[in-house]
């Protein structure tokens, strides 16, 4: 039985227990003289005869299914011929691979290498077999669970307590997926990275100045060695995110300073909506607006002035990423200032000064802790920004800081590392997850500080 | 007057000049915003519209026995192989008899796109009384002559420069005078899946898929993202460090690079758990864990926006904390939740990065018919086609962000309507 056509059984079987269990509630009351003796409403003892059948079916069937598929190919894998594995390790991958593309386009019948073979049929016969016992176990567990419940069923028993321990485990555990989350991208990374530094030394990693991922899959290939100094992606990160800072930061602060001290009402209910329409537009569409509109116009207009400007430069994806951080930048500094008590501006009034003066040497000052807070975080969507630069920033990594040039990224070269063919466990692929925990490490310091520095700011005020 | 008063009326000018650079300059940092975003849409939509309408050429084509190999009353066998394509070309040669050498024969097949014997063969399939008639009707052109009617390419250019040639010009002008050339609304760019001809490409497939990685994300995400707001917000112990270091968590999470989501759901769920690369279930798996802190943080807002009398008047008749939250605080803020749940789903909506990473990026021809099958979505199928050097893809690019963002509008517009209908002051 598939896993749709299983989980609609068990809620049917669920919805089954829900009503047996709340007559027998009310039966069992009644033979004692009357519903006010139960505990809990009739409801409670439904809910929890359901729980009973579905919590350990259901537990068992998400555990099933993530173990399925690593037990079977580990299983497959070690009942391949040693001489598979006496080849190396990639070898045994690479056979695992085509096995598992039989399995999937049902085309065993037509392979001729009979290792293969017969290792794509214990594929499949182990998957059947999973199948059939799966749905076993489960309807075992479903259809137990439930007689267990229902014979619990009597008068004394805390059905109400019960089930809200078990919402309340179920609360805890949907908060804890965050932990969960984090804990997933910090081990996944930080293990494919170390799998990368045993090739690539961290130094060279980090200090290294030439780029060039390019490295020969097999031995006879002619191909470059693969270099992997990764300075030219940070200079290029920080060249573009400069850029992209240079026009938001100016821009959305004093929008957000315009709108929150100046701006008539009707001018205000007018331009927030703008700007979150402009929050709104998804990434890939100023990523295809950088590419196709401003960098030709900016490399014509380079061409006018005698310049020579690369028609995938610096300065398009970040002027365009800047475009994108403006309406980012002015919410988060438009609260900060908000936050700024009306007292502050009476008391530099009253002193005579003008608005404008007001705001910079009063108003500014108090609110810079969250400018702060806010510039952090515009620099690190900066640098963690991805589709501008695929589509607009170029490829080859060139240590250069000239923002007509094209220069490359940390992000640009994670996505070409991993969207090429090529399996999964060469170097080429890994520097991707090494690149990506970098970034990470990064911008995890970066939202910190400045969540710290914003929470820190708002506390002064309140 | 005394000294200090002539100083400061001194300066006063000075001081009111500054003022009112001041305000401009903040009245121009708006203007310029505002600026930006109308050339944005500006030229999006300029170069879009035009990808809504395809050329289309009339063809009368004689569905002879002849010619197809099958008469009236063949079965859906034999049409399969009946001659379709030979069809097309025959209508051609009758509407240009002067075309004589193979070359010349070959450059006039070419007008048609490649998909036109298909169509043909669907419109006999669903009628076979037009067996052995003509049947005239309007068939796809060629990409080429689509962006030469739609005035992208200059006829000065000399004529090795040109992909068309002069004759293809020839032939356009005799079938434009002859009214049988013309712009229509292409609904064809709704109905087919991705194509590498630009005339035949259309959005179907990348929105079902969106579709359905939308549909996974929603029910991922809601439950849980309400379920982690209502134990943050109602049941969890102050200054315990486990709810601070969920609340750290959730907080960073919504400001991490969604790439990393990327790398996350390519290391765990594909290759730790064996997830199918490239699927609406792994696509929203990924996007459920980078809308959760969205939703989560709205959750929390609209929970807290509740008045504590309502809980105090609940707790007072004798409900547990439980039967509080679900009977009462969880519906007062519901509108609020709601509100936010949209939002995050916009967001999904229009990611493009961390999908690139599981491999949504694949060149789909089949319309994807469940969370299991190979699928792309709107914003990438956008991406893809912002790479392909046709110019045709251009407007066909512009086309599906016109669509992406109609459908993000459509929510944000939901999203208000609802806070506006629902919103409550206590």
């Amino acid at each position: 039985m598939n896993t749709s056509s299983l989980l609609t059984l068990l809620l049917i079987l669920g919805l089954l227990s829900y009503y047996l269990g709340r007559k027998k509630s009310l039966a069992v009351s009644n033979g004692n003289r009357g519903q006010h003796r139960l505990h809990s409403l009739p409801d409670y003892y439904g809910y929890l005869v359901a729980v009973w059948c579905l919590l350990p079916a259901l537990v068992v069937l998400l555990c099933w299914n993530m173990l399925n598929t690593p037990l079977i190919t580990h299983a497959v894998s070690n009942s391949l011929p040693p001489e598979v594995h006496a080849v190396s390790p990639v070898n045994a991958g690479l056979v695992m691979g085509n096995v598992k593309r039989l399995v999937a386009t049902r085309s065993i019948a037509t392979e001729t290498d009979p290792v293969q073979k017969a290792a794509a049929e214990k594929y499949l016969d182990l998957q059947a077999f999973s199948r059939i016992a799966r749905t076993l176990v489960v309807l075992a567990l479903a259809i137990g669970g439930f007689l267990y419940g229902w014979k619990r069923v009597n008068p004394q028993l805390r059905a109400r307590n019960q089930v809200e321990q078990v919402i309340r485990g179920v609360m805890i555990l949907c908060a804890s997926i965050a932990i969960l989350t984090t804990l997933g991208i910090i081990l996944s990374v930080l293990f494919e990275s170390l799998r990368f530094f045993h090739a690539v030394p961290v130094h060279e990693f980090l200090f290294g100045t030439h780029w060039s991922p390019q490295t020969a899959i097999r031995a006879d290939q002619v191909g470059g060695s693969g270099s992997f100094g990764a300075i030219p992606l940070f200079v290029g990160t920080l060249l573009i995110s400069a850029i992209a800072l240079l026009v938001a930061v100016p821009l959305g602060l004093m929008a957000a300073i315009y709108l929150s001290e100046y701006a008539t009402p009707r001018l205000r209910s007018i331009a927030k909506p703008a700007l979150e329409i402009l929050a709104g537009i998804p990434t890939v569409v100023y990523g295809f607006f950088a590419a196709l509109t401003v960098a030709p116009l900016l490399r014509d207009l380079g061409g006018m002035a005698g310049l020579n400007v690369a028609s995938e430069s610096a300065l398009a994806a970040g002027l365009v990423m800047g475009i994108m951080l403006i309406p980012f930048m002015s919410s988060l500094s438009d609260d900060v200032i908000n936050a700024v008590p009306q007292s502050m501006r009476d008391g530099s009034y009253g002193m005579g000064a003008t608005q404008s003066e007001t705001i910079r040497q009063v108003i500014i000052p108090a609110a810079l802790p969250g400018i702060v807070g806010a510039f952090l975080l515009a620099a690190s969507r900066a640098i963690g920004e991805t589709m501008i630069v695929v589509m607009a920033a170029g490829l080859s990594a060139r240590l250069t800081v000239n923002p007509l040039e094209a220069v490359t990224t940390v992000t640009v070269q994670i996505v070409t590392l991993l969207t090429g063919d090529q399996e999964f466990d060469s170097p080429k692929t890994l520097a991707a997850f090494a690149l990506g925990l970098t970034l990470f490490i990064l911008t995890l310091i970066l939202n910190i500080v400045a969540l710290h520095i914003v929470r820190r700011y708002r506390e002064q005020y309140e | 007057m005394n000294k200090t008063t002539a100083t400061i009326r001194a300066g006063l000018a000075r001081r009111y000049a500054r003022e009112r650079r001041f305000r401009r300059f903040g009245l121009g940092a708006i203007i310029v915003s505002m600026l930006f975003l109308f050339i944005l849409l500006f030229t999006i939509f300029s170069q879009g519209v035009s990808g809504f309408s395809q050329t289309f050429i009339k063809l009368d084509v004689v569905l002879d026995e002849a010619t197809l190999g099958v008469g009236p009353g063949a079965t859906g066998e034999q049409l399969r192989n009946a001659g379709f394509a030979k069809a097309i070309s025959q209508s051609l040669y009758t509407l240009f008899p002067d075309v004589s050498s193979r070359s010349d024969k070959r450059n006039l097949r070419a007008l048609m796109s490649s998909n036109a014997p298909y169509r043909l063969m669907g419109i006999v399939m669903d009628d076979p009384s037009l067996l052995g008639q003509t049947y005239s009707g309007w068939f796809l052109a060629d990409d080429d002559i689509d962006t030469y009617l739609k005035g992208h390419v200059d006829r000065s250019l000399p004529e090795t420069d040109r992909r068309l040639k002069d004759q293809t010009l020839g032939w356009i002008d005799r079938l434009e005078a002859e009214g049988r050339i013309e712009k229509r609304f292409n609904t064809e760019f709704f109905t087919n899946n991705d194509s590498r001809e630009p005339e035949q490409a259309g959005i179907l497939g990348a929105l079902m898929g969106s579709f359905f990685t939308m549909l996974v994300t929603l029910l991922l995400s809601f439950p849980i993202g309400v379920a982690a707001a209502i134990y943050l917000e109602e049941f969890a112990p102050k200054d315990n460090w486990f709810v601070d270091l969920i609340e750290v968590n959730i907080n960073n999470l919504a400001a991490v690079p969604s790439i990393v989501f990327g790398l996350l759901g390519l290391a765990v769920f594909i290759q730790l758990f064996g997830v199918p690369r490239s699927t609406p279930l792994v696509g929203g798996l990924v996007l459920t864990l980078m809308t959760l802190p969205t939703i989560i943080i709205a959750s929390r807002a609209a929970l807290k926006a509740v008045p504590p009398s309502i809980r105090e008047a609940a707790l007072g008749m004798g409900a547990s904390r439980v039967q509080t939250v679900f009977h009462h605080t969880l519906p007062l803020a519901m509108p609020g939740i709601l509100t936010g749940t949209i939002i995050g789903m916009a967001q999904a909506l229009g990611e493009t990065a961390p999908l690139l990473m599981i491999g949504m990026i694949a060149f789909i021809l089949s319309t994807p018919e469940g969370i299991t099958d190979p699928a792309t979505v709107l914003p990438v199928q956008v991406f893809l086609w912002s790479d392909s050097p046709e110019r045709a893809f251009t407007e066909k690019t512009s086309a599906a962000i016109i669509v992406l963002l109609g459908f993000l509008i459509l929510m944000n517009l939901l999203a208000v309507l609802f806070r506006k209908k629902f919103e409550r002051r206590w």
